[in-house]
């Protein structure tokens, strides 16, 4: 590596095969006590199905097990290392407070399975997150159930099927702006709509007049993102939802860029009917690995109906607890109530903060992108000039000229020890680069990641080689993604 | 880039070549270079009607999945199978490795798309941008 970075340093770890090539007959990571309950024949209980049989089962010790997984942490980069811009994501900090609560006694032995006299508490906790979430974004009603973005988007369009055909007509399309992350089409063909294609203006919003133009009474909804996927505000919302109700359609909030707006404006105010939140995105649950996800949905009273049951109410005598008596409901979405533990956190997270504090975290949201923004204007290419709240999307016109690509600058980044931002999203920028700091990043982290990604500008003026064959720096280099994609080797098989 | 005459070419990056009423459908170079290593190509079953400018298939690449719009209503009459063991061949040969041949159920459809020359300067336009 030519350049010296202040945050990267190399330094020695481990190496570490697969598990299973470690593995030995006879090894194990336990001992159990002699029996003391009579043996089970379980020959004679299953009969011919009984399997004998483990196949490929690693052998190892507990301490083999151990530095397996400590050797392989080491590896890792992680929120807790360093900034990770990964644009779309909110790769924000998991606050320990968050951890905390989850691990109180009460909250992380409940099982759903204890009656609901013994569960008030959980479902006081349920309650309390849904009303907070429908401050937060003006909404009128609120399922916890799905268990991501993707699978929040395919609830809210089943409830807006639902309705359409309870008003006597389901409809066909959907409108999808050309910005759109791709689970919004993904979502609308699973649930059977056709996808129909919205031009963005040269501002990259919306395009009122191809709206007007397409939207007739054939169309279910229209799914929009607010911030876009450009990380810009769609400014003509009320308009755009008035273009909708007037032929009867509903406006479909993609609601993953609510860290832009939490304790700003709220989506039941500008018009949106229904709307997804990622709870593992605004409201700081992990991802990436860490999950589960957790995507609640938000309606508006017309859509209540059709709620995934059960639903959390108050019963006659005060207490909590679930109400499955819901014949228009589009039906159970998740196993139990969602993703319980995910809950938790948010919940811990949203009073940590208390109202100000949130509306602290979204403007410094706005701040951060809007540093990085002015501090790489000109060094990249800007392809859209309109403000931007919580995120900037670059592209690599300037660097292109050399021949490099976004996803070799986004290679060359890992060697300055940052993760790379989203590269070649949204679709509509062509080789995109999509960064996103959140409101964690210090401004020494900031200035670190500028200095980074103007340093790689001047390599690729001076020395393009380093950035296309980058990365330099980690125990493996540029990886063939092509070859993985079209020949995946998905299992180890042992040599013979 | 050069862009075979003698056929036309689609705003969404395809080309159709004729000869008497059978069509035969691919990608273009521009196609290929913007989506990158393609590593799945799928594409409709003999016998399936296509409807000008409406989809009939997608390609995948390394970066992401894009439909593919037919130049011109017909009936698939042939479909390159090759491409779903070597879908590397569009990347390699765009304008030689077509996708499927269909039976064109109206020529007229043709005029409305653009000459190699013509499209040649919109792609010029669009990589601009
Ligand atoms: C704008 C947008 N919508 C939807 C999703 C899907 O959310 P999830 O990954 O939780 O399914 C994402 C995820 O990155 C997103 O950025």
């Amino acid at each position: 590596m030519k350049r010296m970075t202040r945050k990267a340093t190399r330094h020695v770890n481990q190496n570490e095969g697969l598990i299973f090539e470690k593995s030995s007959a006879g090894k194990a990571a336990w001992k159990l006590p002699p029996l003391d309950v009579p043996e089970v024949d379980t020959a004679a209980l299953l009969g011919g199905v009984e399997r004998k049989d483990l196949g490929n089962m690693p052998e190892v010790s507990e301490i083999e097990i151990i530095r397996h997984f400590t050797r392989l942490s080491t590896w890792n980069y992680a929120i807790d290392l360093g900034m990770y811009p990964l644009g779309s994501c909110t790769m924000k900090y998991n606050p320990r407070v968050n951890e905390a609560v989850a691990r109180v006694e009460g909250i992380a032995n409940g099982h759903p399975y204890q009656p609901e006299r013994i569960s008030q508490g959980a479902l006081l906790i349920l309650k309390t997150l849904s009303e907070c979430l429908l401050e937060i974004t003006g909404m009128d009603a609120i399922t916890l159930q799905p268990a991501a973005g993707a699978h929040g988007e395919m609830t809210g369009l089943l409830m807006v099927r639902a309705y359409h055909q309870s008003q006597g007509n389901a409809r066909k399309k959907i409108l999808i702006p050309d910005s759109a992350h791709g689970t919004n089409p993904a979502t609308a063909a699973m649930v059977n709509y056709a996808v129909e294609n919205l031009k963005s203006d040269s501002r990259g919003m919306v395009d009122i007049g191809a709206l007007e133009a397409q939207m007739n009474k054939d169309v279910a909804a229209l799914m929009l993102t607010n911030p876009n996927t450009l990380g810009i505000f769609e400014q003509n919302i009320h308009k755009i939802a008035d273009i909708l109700h007037a032929k009867g359609g509903l406006l479909y909030m993609d609601g993953a860029n609510m860290n832009a707006l939490v304790g700003k404006v709220r989506p039941g105010d500008f018009g949106v009917d229904v709307m997804h939140l990622n709870l593992h995105k605004t409201f700081s649950t992990p991802h990436g690995g860490g999950g589960p996800g957790s995507g609640p949905v938000a309606i508006k009273k017309a859509l209540e109906p059709f709620l995934p049951r059960p639903v959390v109410v108050t019963k006659t005598d005060g207490t909590l607890g679930f109400d499955y008596d819901r014949p228009q409901s589009v039906g159970r979405v998740r196993a139990f109530y969602g993703n319980f533990g995910m809950f938790v956190r948010a919940l811990a997270y949203i009073q940590a903060n208390g109202p100000d504090g949130l509306r602290q975290t979204t403007e410094d949201a706005v701040l951060n992108a809007n540093y990085i923004r002015k501090g790489l204007e000109g060094t990249y290419h800007l392809p859209y000039s309109t403000p931007t709240m919580h995120e900037v999307v670059f592209s690599d016109k300037l660097q292109a000229k050399k021949g490099v690509r976004t996803m070799d600058i986004a290679k060359r980044l890992i060697d300055y020890g940052f993760h790379p931002y989203t590269t070649a999203f949204p679709l509509i920028v062509p080789g995109a680069l999509m960064i996103e700091p959140t409101e964690s990043e210090s401004k020494e982290e900031m200035d670190l990641f500028i200095e980074a990604m103007r340093s790689i500008a001047e390599e690729v003026e001076e020395d393009p080689q380093t950035v296309l064959d980058a990365p330099h720096s980690t125990r493996v280099s540029r990886l063939d993604e092509t070859a993985a994609a079209r020949k995946p080797v998905l299992r180890w098989k042992p040599t013979a | 880039m050069v862009y075979p005459t003698g056929r036309k070419y689609t705003k969404e990056h395809e080309w159709i070549q004729t000869s008497g009423s059978t069509g035969v459908i691919g990608i273009t170079d521009y196609a290929q270079e913007s989506l990158g290593d393609i590593v799945f190509v799928e594409l409709p079953k003999v016998g399936t009607e296509l409807a000008a400018g409406k989809t009939f298939g997608t390609v995948e690449s390394v970066k992401a999945v894009s439909d593919l719009y037919a130049p011109a209503s017909g009936t698939v009459i042939e479909v390159n199978a090759e491409l779903a063991t070597s879908p590397e061949k569009v990347n390699k040969d765009p304008h030689g490795a077509w996708m499927v041949k269909i039976a064109l159920k109206n020529p007229k459809e043709l005029d409305a798309l653009m000459s190699a020359a013509d499209y040649e300067k919109f792609v010029a336009e669009e990589a601009g941008h």
